[in-house]
């Protein structure tokens, strides 16, 4: 039988459209989403446990970030003084719109706590925003995978089941790696382990990741992205091992640990940034998996 | 006809193409009033012909109620890929088309449900929708410029290109090395049977004998006549080829207004909604550009505007439903590849279209969007289409990304707990 001449797509032209999100707005904010939000946990666990310069280094670095994170958002909306529109309807269904409740809410948080620690003003207040802060920074950190995931781009909703924990552990590394950075040695113990914690879950999460999405995590190893991975992996690989095995003896070592595990954290952000536009390009990683899902459903009924 | 000023309610379109599948003030009369009025063959407005009994194996295409037409009890040839539900369809199917968009949403005692069927076997790729569309709609040029890959010179669906118009050109086998060279001739026998039209139709194309038949054709025969079964819909003009061995196909896309539409889920500022009519709208006075419909529509529709930053996408003209008319892209097709109607008998329709052209041979003709049990719910713009979705640059299984979102929201909540253990777990070691 003559096979009969098919295109698998048209014309080679993408199937969905690529995001319209703009390189540094969006991959900045989920990494210095991550940040904030991690180094809210490590600033109130310094603050209860007596290690006021720890504490006011995350706290002071949470607040910043959330800044210039909600800044970024803003500048990459097509109608930046509509902002606030997002705020006119509480809605489960769209990521984005729970994530501006939570970063609007952590961020009056943070931003108090932040400016309570450096006045000193208002210790009862300090105590509430601090841990207000660590209960909402988690979930700032990690909903930014739900965000990205719950799209039609193959190499973010497959990733669906990991996005979450990838970022929260890199956001993990990094608020560590910055604590390891700019605190003193005799009070970064927390922060190198978090650090180590962090970046030993994101190494693995990612891999797990990539292992189970199968075709559409190629984009993850091609182009761009996979220079942002190749990066990630081996900043994040050197970071957390060097924290673990040196970083409690020597500030310089603490600090280029720190160093590379937060640029690895933003490098993972925009390896995963730049896979989804690479997959969303590509109407091959969107045909191919919609085909299989469709042979092996007929294979089950029949 | 209330507010038809603009657009002259009168169907006073040249050419042999002799149907208004249903008159647009009936379809919204019906669509504004509870009772859905007769269905099946009966509702078709006047002047169509050829919708009488089917012959046989017409099992099911009588005056039936919606969701009773089940694809896998027709006649010979009902077996193309995309058109039977998986699973038990019958039931699944029903289950889902109690599903009411509007009522879901909250409209108390809304009118029925109205959509699109684009029939692209019988589109002449003549853009006058992508005219139509932007005349009415004032949507800004889309770049004056050639692709340079066919006679499609928009590319695809944007923010700026409401209707689409596919063009493809293929080199197919011809003759008895088609796979479905049996099947159309098996089909022959019972489509032979019919036969007279008239003038303006045609000589010769009864498949019969292994020859190509309608609409992948070749040796310059007029497709889809010579068969007493097929409706008045599927007269007229089928994908032309210019030399054997050669097909055209040509397809109007245009937005899905699904079902279950991820762009309206996502939609962090409650821009998009679905009316009364179940169909899917951006308010443009609330979008603030977040782009997030953009990536989350699994078929790549909605686009953000250029030098406006908001996204735009069709509506449906939801404008002149809300007056009467139907949408411009409708009024506009000279063949009836594009029928606005209620979805109930769109989807009667197509299922009647379908069953046609299988039984004339068509084995490759398959319905797109058409299933409640599908990934989005079902399309309330849903299409026929003579070759994979994939071809025209749809994607064969879409699913609404929202789907999984629940199980994403426990995986946040399962992460963001983790690291505040991880937070915890930090500060348990020693002191330094």
């Amino acid at each position: 039988m003559v096979p009969v001449a098919t295109f698998d797509s048209y014309y080679g032209r993408p199937v969905i459209k690529s995001p319209v999100w703009r390189s540094p707005d969006i991959p900045g904010y989920l990494f210095l989403g991550g940040l904030a939000g991690a180094s809210s946990v490590l600033g109130a666990g310094a603050s209860l446990t007596g290690r006021p310069a720890l504490a006011r280094v995350a706290k002071v670095s949470s607040a910043l970030s959330t800044a210039l994170g909600g800044v970024a958002l803003v500048h990459d909306l097509g109608r930046p003084a509509r902002f606030l529109n997002m705020l006119r309807v509480v809605k489960p269904t769209s990521p984005m719109n729970v994530g501006s409740w939570i970063l609007s809410t952590y961020g009056a948080a943070t931003a108090v706590a932040a400016g309570t620690d450096v006045t000193g003003l208002f210790p009862r207040v300090a105590r509430v925003s601090t841990v207000s802060a660590a209960v909402l920074g988690p979930f700032l950190a990690s909903y930014t995978g739900a965000l990205l995931a719950d799209t039609a781009v193959p190499a973010w909703h497959d990733g669906h089941r990991e996005m979450p924990f990838v970022f929260a552990a890199s956001g993990a590394a990094a608020a560590g790696g910055l604590g390891m950075l700019a605190a003193p040695l005799a009070q970064t113990g927390p922060a190198r382990r978090m650090a180590v914690i962090g970046g030993t879950c994101e190494l693995a999460a990612l891999v797990a990741m990539r292992r189970r999405m199968g075709l559409t995590a190629e984009p993850y190893r091609d182009g761009r992205a996979g220079s942002y991975t190749r990066a990630a992996e081996v900043l994040g690989l050197v970071g957390t091992a060097g924290a673990a095995i040196a970083g409690r003896r020597s500030r310089a070592v603490a600090a280029a640990c720190g160093l590379a595990l937060l640029t690895g954290s933003a490098a993972t952000r925009w390896a995963v940034f730049h896979a989804g536009l690479q997959s969303a390009a590509d109407p091959r990683y969107t045909v191919e998996p919609q085909r299989r899902r469709l042979a092996a459903h007929h294979h089950i009924v029949a | 006809m209330p507010g038809g000023g603009v657009w002259s309610a009168q169907p006073a379109r040249p050419g042999p193409v002799p149907v208004d599948p249903v008159p647009v003030d009936q379809v919204l009369q019906r669509a504004t009033s509870t009772d859905p009025g007769p269905v099946g063959p009966g509702s078709v407005g006047p002047g169509s012909v050829g919708l009488g009994p089917v012959g046989p194996g017409s099992v099911g295409l009588g005056p039936v109620g919606p969701g009773s037409v089940g694809l896998g009890s027709v006649g010979p040839g009902s077996v193309g890929p995309g058109s039977v539900g998986p699973g038990p369809a019958a039931r699944v199917r029903q289950d889902a088309e109690a599903m009411d968009p509007a009522a879901a949403s909250g409209y108390l005692d809304p009118p029925a449900r109205v959509g699109f069927f684009t029939d692209t076997s019988i589109c002449i790729g003549c853009k006058a929708c992508e005219v139509a569309c932007k005349e009415w709609n004032g949507v800004p040029e889309d770049g004056l410029c050639l692709t340079g890959m066919s006679y499609d010179n928009t590319g695809g669906l944007s923010a700026d290109t409401w209707r689409h118009v596919a063009f493809i050109e293929q080199r197919v086998p011809h003759g008895a090395d088609r796979p479905d060279a049996s099947a159309a001739a098996s089909a022959g026998g019972a489509a032979a049977a019919g036969g007279d039209r008239g003038a303006g139709e045609a000589q010769g194309a009864v498949p019969i004998e292994g020859q190509l038949v309608v609409p992948r054709v070749a040796q310059g025969s007029t497709p889809v006549q010579g068969q007493q079964a097929v409706p008045a819909e599927a007269q007229g003009a089928a994908p032309v080829v210019a030399q054997p061995g050669l097909r055209w196909l040509m397809a109007s896309d245009v937005c899905k207004h699904c079902t279950r539409a991820a762009c309206l889920d996502v939609c962090p500022t409650g821009a998009l909604f679905r009316t009364e009519f179940g169909t899917v709208v951006v308010q443009q006075d609330v979008c603030n550009g977040c782009g997030y419909c953009i990536p989350a529509c699994p078929f790549g529709v909605i686009g953000q505007r250029s030098g406006d930053g908001r996204a735009w996408k069709c509506t449906l003209c939801y404008d002149r439903l809300t007056v009467g008319m139907e949408p411009a892209c409708a009024k506009a097709c000279p063949t009836q590849s594009i029928q606005f109607g209620v979805l109930d008998e769109l989807r009667e329709r197509a299922d009647r279209r379908l069953v046609d052209l299988h039984r004339a041979g068509v084995s490759d003709a398959r319905l797109y969007g058409r299933n409640p049990a599908d990934g989005v719910g079902g399309g309330g713009a849903f299409m026929l289409l003579l070759d994979e979705p994939e071809v025209y640059g749809l994607p064969p299984d879409p699913v609404v990304t929202t789907a999984d979102l629940a199980a994403m929201w426990r995986r946040v909540a399962l992460a963001a707990t983790a690291l505040a253990a991880a937070g915890v777990a930090a500060f348990a070691g020693r002191r330094r």
